[in-house]
């Protein structure tokens, strides 16, 4: 499955190196140089990211969590597991572990999709360290502004449907 | 061809006070794993993780690529009209539908929707497109989200997910706009 996302990923960017490139050879090497240079610049970032990620899961204290998002835990479970998430730190497979730790350890399914919802779309570190220096900083704050009702709203939609 | 113009893109500074924050926080956690648990626990968590960033770097290097391809290669005209400011609340689904299919590891879309925006897209359909490849794609559902909770879970999941992106468009443009109003004055 991964290679399968690396696959298209690279697919894709060896069709667009081809028009560019049959459009001129100057565009290519503009467009390439430009790419690595961005990938170069965010290098340091994803290590930090990635590597750094691991020791501050390792500090969660992983039952904990589950007790504050247990199945009765009402709005207030709902808020805090939306702030755990936002908190929790950004590497791909934290917040999913967390998640799926507290959902062993007795927490309701509402919450936990709030959880990983509001991991997915907040967290704090991910936010600081990609996004912020990525893309223009009114589309960060418009994004996170507008994304604040997505877990409340997706916790209300297990609630309502009864799943998982 | 108009599409070919040279785009202004932020600037990027390799180093800047929201990394060395991090940095920080992550250099006191790993000293604090290293004084809790041990040597053995400190390189385990280091060898692991590093594994993880050798997988990232490809998918990463081909998100930059492909951004800075699309930059120059997207005709700005498709852009204005399929999810340009004018595009309404169809753009905003179109940019769901495509958040949703588009490939990518963690922060790949980010530098590609920041070409996006560069080249006219609407700030509500760049804001969905970011947001459905969050919660809705696929790749990462399926390679990090599955193992973890299993079959039945992610789909609801996915299930309930599928307005979400949308309402995040909607809402961002509609604070946009409050924002645009208040700065005209009015």
């Amino acid at each position: 499955m991964i290679y399968f996302v690396d696959g298209l990923l690279w697919g894709i960017a060896l069709v667009l190196g081809l028009v560019a490139a049959s459009r001129s050879r100057h565009l290519l090497r503009d467009s390439v140089r430009e790419g690595v240079i961005d990938c170069m610049r965010l290098l340091p970032r994803i290590m930090l990211g990635v590597v750094g990620a691991g020791y501050i899961a390792a500090l969660l204290p992983q039952e904990v969590v589950g007790r504050w998002l247990g199945a009765d835990s009402g709005i207030t479970g709902l808020c805090i597991a939306v702030i755990g998430g936002a908190f929790t730190p950004g590497g791909p497979v934290i917040g999913f572990s967390i998640g799926a730790a507290a959902l062993k350890g007795g927490a309701g399914t509402p919450q936990v999709i709030a959880y990983t919802v509001a991991w997915a779309l907040f967290a704090v570190q991910r936010l600081t360290l990609w996004e912020i220096p990525v893309m223009p900083q009114r589309l960060v704050w418009l994004r996170v502004l507008g994304s604040l009702p997505l877990p409340f709203l997706a916790a209300a939609g297990a609630m309502l449907l009864g799943r998982p | 061809m108009s599409s070919e113009a040279p785009i202004q893109r932020r600037p990027r500074k390799t180093f800047d006070w929201s990394t060395a924050f991090i940095a920080v926080v992550v250099v006191v956690a790993a000293v604090i794993v290293y004084r809790r648990d041990g040597e053995a626990r400190f390189l385990e968590i280091l060898v692991s993780d590093f594994h993880l960033f050798v997988d990232i770097l490809p998918k990463v290097l081909a998100a930059c690529l492909i951004a800075a391809f699309v930059a120059v290669l997207m005709p700005r005209e498709v852009v204005l009209r399929w999810v340009g400011a004018e595009s309404g609340f169809l753009g905003i689904v179109v940019a769901t539908v495509a958040g949703a299919i588009c490939p990518g590891g963690p922060i790949t879309i980010f530098p590609v929707a920041a070409a996006f925006v560069a080249i006219g897209a609407d700030i509500g359909a760049a804001i969905a497109f970011i947001t459905s490849w969050t919660l809705l794609g696929y790749a990462r559902a399926l390679v990090w989200e599955w193992p973890f909770f299993g079959a039945e879970f992610v789909t609801w999941r996915i299930i309930i997910s599928i307005p979400l992106p949308i309402v995040a468009g909607v809402l961002a443009r509609f604070i946009a706009g409050l924002a645009a109003r208040k700065g005209d004055g009015e």
